[in-house]
């Protein structure tokens, strides 16, 4: 397809959804300014500064259809591909459309609003109006326009004041693969009273082999204080495409923790901005994405420090076999008043093999004077002198081989703070690095 | 148990074992001293199986075995242990996951049956006890943060979970406190047995009030200079190690 044919099919997907149902006016408007948008940005361009390394044609040249998660019941375990307590509350999307039936939302706080997007727009929550399209940058970014423009699903998660929530909730996004390739554009919606504790676990999941794209876009706004624990888990099936973007506002003396681990997909690039808009505010980034074969992950993050005395934390990992390619772009901005920021960022790569590339790339525009902003990236294959240590007590090359990688992630998947998510990430881990997992950790 | 025969060793270029002789029998303790740069921890390296080093002349053998035809796997396989000067960090892995993946490794070679959580367990309770570590510290990533001390402890752990016949520590007590100093020692001492022989790496004569061994050597310039019983570690410590470079320049 030619590049307007390519930005023609998702606008004839617009005007076929558009108008459909009984929504509120001010969700039209939106959607009509996104499709503009996205008329105008078009693809973006491989070798534009958002897109050096990565190619976005695979996905702009096949025209995927719009997905009618209804139309098929999902047969097999779902929850277990896609590390989920199935003791928590938990949304569950097929194809980007809400199934009631696969979903359960007992054991909630009072007070806490959980729905799907479709409903909570049907009542017209005012929260809504309120937040949505606020922090996604759709004027800008191709596929969130994208999504702002046909979204018509996702999750919203709202948390009152004060509210401390003991245990996570699950978003759960299932793709199924039909003989035409489908398009799904979740949007999610999370927004935290002030002083309100939560665990999110946004989690995508392919349970069947076949071409698909999923768009998924989640705003999160979390008010003074407030302590969030979120975490985007993505283990696409091996042919699907995916694209993310998460913008979280942070308010003053907020403690945001994200986990972005990508575990699956042939294609993915995500995108997470953090906001640091208050006082006080702090984020803990920690990343982690394993690719094989011909696989290319891109991950880009962006922190703002917009006000004084603002930390961040950011620590990405990535180990690429086969040819597969891993980029790291990683931007911190100190805008000129955020005096005394901290901030600090890692990204470390291990390539397992000759033909493994990874791309790293920190970028700091620093505007005041007086902050503490740090960086560093290392690119390479296992350490000699850990091997060596290891072949020295007895470990065989391979084994030791094995146990460092595992290491290498377990790092990160260490950091994620639910029990119950840790040691089915760990599970995974194990069996992907062929080790025995530690029990009881 | 262990004999080194002339044993000619390069880095690159740079000859730094010059013609080693040494003959360490079952049970005994030998200390190896001598001042920076005498070719000591390459001694120990080389022993251990480390691959950027190149053997130009000599052999090792070990239980009448040749040393230096076998993987670094191997040797500790087979009972070599080598307590490093410079323990590494594993970011990621506990000391318990990293010594039962070690220890199971070294049993199936010997024909024994894997141990599984709760004998580990038992086992590395009783072990901690000789090097006074605290359990939590065991269930950390391995070495990641841990002080100067608690590295050179990990090591003695180990070597006691391990159970070597041959012990080379190299440069254990280096970056220790007294008290470190002492306990780490003491973990050794345990150890002794009339079937395991150590070779122990000082710079310092300080360590050998801890571990006093059964034979002691200088090395310096690549070559055993002199060799003695453990009263020449006290000779060395007033003198310092001057004394003995006029010979080694006699004899080249």
């Amino acid at each position: 397809m030619e590049a307007l044919e390519r930005t023609e099919h998702y606008l004839s997907l617009f005007r076929q959804s558009y108008g459909a149902g009984a929504l509120p006016s001010w969700f039209g408007r939106l959607r009509e300014s996104a499709i503009e948008s996205f008329a105008r940005l078009g693809f973006p361009a491989l070798g534009s500064e958002e897109w050096k390394y990565t190619s976005v044609d695979p996905i702009a040249s096949v025209p995927f259809a719009h997905a009618n998660g209804e139309g098929r019941a999902v047969t097999g375990d779902i929850f277990a591909p896609a590390f989920v307590d199935e003791t928590c509350a938990r949304l569950v999307f097929v194809n980007g459309v809400y199934s009631a039936p696969l979903s359960s939302l007992s054991g909630l706080p009072a007070g806490v609003r959980v729905a799907g997007l479709r409903a909570a727009l049907a009542a017209n929550d005012p929260a809504l109006e309120m937040h949505l399209g606020r922090a996604a940058r759709y004027r800008e970014q191709p596929f969130v326009a994208l999504n702002t423009a046909l979204m018509e699903d996702g999750a919203v998660v709202l948390v009152p004041e004060g509210c401390r929530m003991a245990a996570p909730i699950y978003l759960v996004f299932v793709s199924l693969a039909q003989e035409q390739p489908l398009q799904s554009q979740p949007r999610n919606l999370v927004v935290l009273g002030a002083g309100s504790e939560a665990a999110i676990v946004e989690s995508y999941v392919g349970i069947e082999a076949g071409n698909y794209f999923t768009n998924a876009v989640t705003e999160l706004f979390a008010a003074e204080n407030a302590v969030v624990d979120y975490y985007r888990i993505q283990r696409e099936a091996s042919r699907g495409f995916h694209v993310g973007a998460v913008e979280a506002r942070l308010s003053g003396g907020c403690r945001f923790t994200a986990h972005g681990i990508t575990l699956g997909g042939s294609l993915v690039r995500n995108d997470l901005r953090a906001v640091l808009d208050g006082e006080g505010a702090e984020c803990v980034l920690n990343g982690l994405y394993l690719a094989d074969g011909d696989r290319h992950v891109d991950n880009h993050t962006e922190i703002e420090h917009a006000k004084p005395r603002t930390r961040s934390l950011e620590l990405y990992k990535g180990i690429l076999s086969g040819s597969a390619r891993g980029v790291f772009n990683g931007k911190i901005i100190v805008h000129k008043d955020a005096q005394k920021t901290d901030a600090r960022q890692t990204n470390k790569n291990l390539l397992l093999s000759d033909r493994a590339v990874a791309n790293s790339k920190p970028q700091l525009e620093i505007y005041a004077d007086d902050v503490k902003c740090s960086h560093g990236s290392t690119i390479g294959q296992l350490d000699g002198d850990a091997l060596f240590y290891l072949r020295s007590r007895g470990l065989a090359p391979d084994d030791a081989r094995s146990l460092l990688s595992y290491a290498f992630a377990r790092d990160v998947v260490g950091r994620v703070k639910i029990p119950a998510l840790r040691e089915r990430l760990d599970d995974y881990l194990a069996i992907c690095f062929d080790r025995k997992r530690e029990p009881g950790r | 148990m262990l004999k080194i025969k002339n044993l000619h060793v390069k880095v690159g270029e740079k000859e730094i074992l010059r013609g080693i002789n040494l003959t360490v029998g079952a049970g005994e303790v030998h200390a190896i001293m001598g001042p920076n740069g005498s070719g000591k921890s390459t001694l120990a390296h080389v022993l251990a199986g480390r691959e950027n080093y190149q053997v130009t002349g000599g052999e090792v053998h070990y239980d009448g075995k040749d040393l230096l035809a076998m993987s670094p796997e191997e040797r500790a396989r087979g009972g070599i242990f080598l307590a490093f000067q410079y323990p590494i960090e594993i970011p990621g892995v506990s000391t318990t996951y990293f010594l039962k993946a070690a220890l199971n490794a070294v049993r199936k070679h010997r024909g024994l049956e894997e141990l599984d959580a709760m004998d580990f367990l038992t086992l590395i309770k009783e072990k901690i006890k000789l090097v006074e570590m605290d359990q939590a510290l065991i269930n950390r990533p391995l070495n990641e943060g841990f002080s100067g001390g608690e590295k050179k402890r990990n090591e003695i752990l180990q070597m006691a979970v391990l159970d070597p016949r041959l012990a080379i520590l190299d440069e254990t007590d280096s970056g220790l406190d007294i008290d470190a100093l002492r306990i780490v020692a003491g973990g050794v001492n345990a150890l002794r047995r009339p079937d395991r022989s150590m070779l122990v790496i000082t710079h310092y004569q300080r360590l050998l009030n801890y571990i006093v061994p059964d034979f002691i050597h200088v090395l310096f310039d690549g070559r055993i200079v002199k060799s003695g019983a453990k009263e020449l570690a006290i000779e060395l410590e007033s003198k310092g190690y001057d004394w003995l470079k006029s010979p080694v320049a006699a004899v080249s």
